[in-house]
């Protein structure tokens, strides 16, 4: 790593065509002929469709078909297919079809698709499909509907019960009965709505003469699209071209293959013309995927000491009406795994209830299974701190697991690459000044006012991840990465890249590394990536994977290049191919640093071949895929400082400090505005954010007027601090640190809450903390 | 039955037929060709379609195009100036004020508005002052500091 340019925080270069407006994204697009696409959705959350009348809506300005899911099965058009199916926990899935053919299982499941001229008059048509609908009982919660007497959503799915996955470790059960102390909670991890400013959108171009289809489409990963665009659209893979332009953010809702994907496709077929379809926001509220909606039973067990022997968990996880594309691997895979947290937790047991309800499908949002284990483990152990009143650092520190380089083993059988725990809690306790807010958070209860300090630790998995694993824990594709680097005669460079970026900055990271390693100007490289005709193959960009996993193999046709200059260089000055050397952008004769040609002297040589190796292919060109052996786990410490209002409920945040190691750096601006957006997010979670569903299934946070997404001025300045230890999973050292943020804010900002509330007798309140439920979490403690 | 609007959007004269309901944000979309001003909600919460009329910051979903008759638009198209980034725009480059891009214009303009009416803004000031435009990607802060080093630049 020669070059300054990796490990500087340059500006990106994605950003001149969005602060113009010069960016396309899916909506933006127009094709020759082009029409609109509009979706009558389900007002009932459970209803049989008795009859569907569309003559009306055919008639109306326009109109150029409506169609039903019946036509669209009849089509050929199958099943929207679940692609993460979770083994071994007796799994059903029931079919999830793009367009409700005789019953409808959440308010927004579709019914009927209206094609018209523009949008205005789709949007009209849609109204005035007639369906005939007869109510179903419904199910909201995820216990509930396990329950007997519960509503059936699936005919074979008794007690709504898609699966029953478990992770054991140790003898959790001995380990409870030798402890001095166990803690208990219930914890509701809520419902929240990813709310990715850019709502989701389709266009769709078949060619009845070739049979191919070319879709623009918000996904973040462009060739999952494609693959299971083959499967439910009867297109074959080769036929099918899928564009992610510009995507203005995913934080996993684009993620998932979608009904509409498959329903502009179909409607595209049905009237021979490129077929386009734009979400309204409260379209994406009820038919874009939810995050997290745990209901977990929780409890610990440990020594009088603070000394951590067991964990025990049972967890209800709401998977809403249909299997959505990664459903299952969430509340499992991504989550049950991650239970010992940063400690030694020896004895380790969770059961998950996956289940359906008459609610939106559930799928990633930012963190995915992970913020989910996390707050149980940094919740615990802060009830375990308070019912030993200890200090929830000392709690923390006595059960770390020690710094380690080579691997630690954790119960649930994974194993962490590297970490250096107390590393960050130490860097975090000394930015946040403790003794002294301890002090103040003294003082200030003398005066009757509630100051809180709450922690979080965490460690968490992804750079997802080793594909051997992927295909044992049923997820439905590998998790490798590819990449070509490819010179032009004039010495400047194109890199195609499988992974899917979205916002994340990899345009920038990337030609860093390319730059860095092969002397070009950063400038000189450009990164394309977002369509399936023009990028190698990829599983795209989630789970903090696209830098971990796409740089590896970025770095792995970077070596051929470089190797394949030395042959060149060898030639042209007339040595041998060992005697060269590389350092800086040149490559030269051993000893002789000033006989040497330049990659862009080998770039214009390779590409005209006039004098060159006998037997050597012309070009200076290299393909490169990357399977990393591990994922990686990025760790770090957050401390929250909250000053809560007894007489109002209202939390104020009024410090926020992030220690986070991601492993090596390549841009610290970007890797810092990463975990900016994580904290916000998390901390969306813990004060305001939640879906809310009432007892018929209608969403009662449907708009953006009623769910409470963040404003800047709800926030302090993040005080952010780096660690670097780097991993030895991929060739850079490089861990994800696009989720970190999220999973640590939750449980730092519940904590402190908490903490605050302490001296009042709160000891729990469910989230969001809402001034209306601290206000009466305070008011039922003074009660009681 | 359709209307005829005449306005300029970006400095040129624009005139032509809508139908009454049709809100500014498609006109300028979809009539116009001007994709930069983007739609992130139908309620006026997230501020994406934000663009200046008659000097003032609009969200361009809540208005008619029939409204903005004789009105003077500047969309994020019309704000670089001679192959030059206006100042704001420059600033959330530097400063890495955005991650998707989507809310950005919107943001952009808004803060165009917010600087002529406050030249020097507080933290606290810059805060409030974008309440209205909603970002998911950068958690504000450098949204902010963008914000302060353009009130900085465009004193100077």
């Amino acid at each position: 790593m020669a070059s300054r340019i990796f490990g500087s925080g340059i500006k990106r270069r994605e950003d001149p065509r969005l602060v113009t407006g010069q960016a396309r994204y899916t909506d933006d697009f127009v094709l020759p002929n082009m029409v609109h696409m509009a979706v009558v959705r389900s007002p009932y959350a459970h209803a049989k469709v008795k009859r569907i009348d569309t003559k009306k809506a055919a008639s109306m300005p326009g109109v150029i078909g409506v169609f039903t899911g019946q036509q669209m099965k009849d089509a050929g058009f199958g099943p929207i297919p679940c692609a993460w199916v979770v083994p071994g926990s007796d799994t059903k899935t029931p079919p999830y079809p793009a367009i409700a053919v005789d019953t409808v299982r959440y308010v927004g499941n579709a019914v009927a698709v209206v094609v018209a001229m523009d949008r205005y008059q789709a949007r009209d048509a849609a109204d005035a499909v007639d369906v005939d609908y007869d109510p179903l009982p419904v199910t909201v919660d995820a216990f509930k509907a396990t329950q007997k007497g519960a509503p059936r959503l699936h005919a074979d799915v008794p007690d709504n019960i898609c699966f029953h996955w478990h992770v054991t470790g140790g003898d959790v059960d001995a380990a409870f009965k030798s402890a001095d102390v166990v803690v208990k909670d219930r914890i509701i991890n809520q419902r929240l709505i990813p709310n990715a400013m850019e709502p989701r959108a389709a266009l769709a171009q078949y060619s009845s003469a070739s049979g191919e289809v070319t879709i623009w489409t918000t996904t973040q990963n462009p060739h999952i699209a494609r693959f299971l665009l083959s499967l439910d659209t009867g297109v074959p893979e080769h036929k099918i071209r899928v564009i992610a332009p510009e995507v203005g953010g995913g934080f996993g809702s684009k993620i998932p293959h979608y009904p509409e994907e498959a329903m502009v496709v179909f409607a595209s077929k049905a009237v021979n013309r490129p077929v386009k379809w734009t979400e309204s926001r409260s379209e994406n509220y009820r038919a874009t995927i939810h995050g997290r909606d745990h209901i977990q039973e929780v409890e610990l067990a440990a020594k009088k000491d603070g000394t951590i022997v067991g964990l025990r968990a049972k967890v209800w996880a709401n998977l809403g009406a249909y299997l959505s594309t990664a459903s299952t691997g969430i509340p499992t895979i991504l989550h049950g795994l991650m239970l010992s947290g940063v400690y030694k937790i020896p004895n380790i047991h969770e059961d998950v209830y996956g289940v359906f309800t008459n609610t939106t499908p559930v799928d990633a949002y930012r963190g995915a299974g992970r913020p989910e284990a996390t707050f149980i483990v940094e919740r615990m152990v802060d009830v375990l701190a308070h019912k030993l009143k200890m200090d929830p650092v000392e709690v923390r520190r006595k059960n770390m697991i020690p710094p380690f380089k080579d691997g630690y083993t954790v119960a649930t059988g994974l194993v962490y690459d590297t970490g250096n725990y107390e590393g960050v809690l130490n860097k975090a306790l000394q930015i946040a000044d403790y003794k002294s807010l301890r002090k103040r958070q003294a003082d200030m209860r003398a005066k009757g006012k509630h100051l809180g300090i709450g922690f979080c630790t965490y460690a968490e998995i992804c750079g997802l991840g080793p594909s051997q694993v992927a295909g044992a824990v049923g997820f439905g594709g590998g998790l490798w990465e590819s990449a070509i680097v490819r010179f032009h005669p004039s010495g400047k460079v194109n890199v195609m890249v499988g992974v899917s970026p979205h916002g994340q900055g990899e345009e920038t990271t990337f030609a860093q590394i390319v730059a860095s390693e092969l002397g070009v100007s950063v400038d000189d490289v450009e990164v394309l990536h977002g369509d399936t005709d023009q990028t190698p193959m990829g599983w795209g960009t989630y789970g903090s994977r696209t830098t971990a996993v796409g740089s590896g193999a970025l770095m792995g046709a970077i070596t051929k290049i470089k190797d394949k200059s030395k042959i060149v260089t060898a030639h042209l000055l007339e040595a041998s191919p060992e005697d060269i050397d590389y350092a800086d952008g040149k490559f030269f004769v051993k000893g002789s640093p000033d006989k040497f040609k330049t990659i862009q002297d080998v770039a214009l040589m390779a590409n005209v071949a006039w004098n060159y190796p006998k037997g050597l292919e012309p070009g200076l060109e290299a393909s490169a895929f990357f399977d990393p052996p591990n994922f990686v786990y990025p760790f770090g410490a957050h401390i929250a400082v909250v000053e809560v209002d007894a007489e109002t409920g209202e939390v104020k945040l009024e410090r926020y400090i992030a220690v986070d190691d991601c492993g090596k750096v390549i841009n610290p601006m970007i890797v810092e505005g990463q975990i900016h957006g994580g904290i916000a997010q998390g901390v969306g979670q813990a004060l305001w954010e939640g879906a809310v569903y009432d007892d018929d299934g209608q969403l009662l946070t449907g708009s953006m007027m009623d769910y409470a997404l963040p404003k800047a001025a709800y926030f302090p300045k993040f005080e952010l601090a780096m660690t670097e230890t780097p991993t030895t999973v991929n060739p850079l050292g490089v861990k994800g640190i696009g989720e970190t943020g999220t999973i640590a804010s939750t449980p730092a900002v519940y904590n402190a809450v908490i903490d605050a509330l302490a001296p009042l007798g709160v000891e729990r309140i469910n989230m969001p903390l809402t001034p209306e439920r601290v206000w009466r979490a305070i008011r039922d403690a003074k009660r009681s | 039955m359709k209307h005829t609007v005449s306005l300029t959007v970006n400095g040129a004269k624009q005139t032509a037929e809508v139908e009454p309901r049709l809100l500014l944000v498609h006109f300028l979309r979809e009539q116009l060709g001007l994709t930069g001003t983007n739609v992130g909600c139908d309620t006026s919460q997230c501020g994406a379609c934000t663009v200046i009329i008659d000097g003032q910051a609009v969200k361009s979903c809540t208005m008619l195009a029939v409204q903005a008759d004789g009105s003077d638009v500047t969309t994020i198209e019309g704000l670089a100036r001679d192959g030059k980034l206006h100042p704001i725009q420059q600033a959330f480059w530097d400063k890495h004020g955005l991650q998707c891009g989507f809310c950005t214009p919107g943001m952009i303009l808004t803060t165009v508005d917010l600087l002529k009416r406050n030249p020097r803004p507080t933290e606290a000031e810059i805060r409030h002052g974008i309440d209205g435009n909603l970002c998911r990607c950068t958690g504000y802060q450098n949204i902010v500091s963008a914000v302060q080093e353009a009130a900085i630049r465009m004193k100077a």
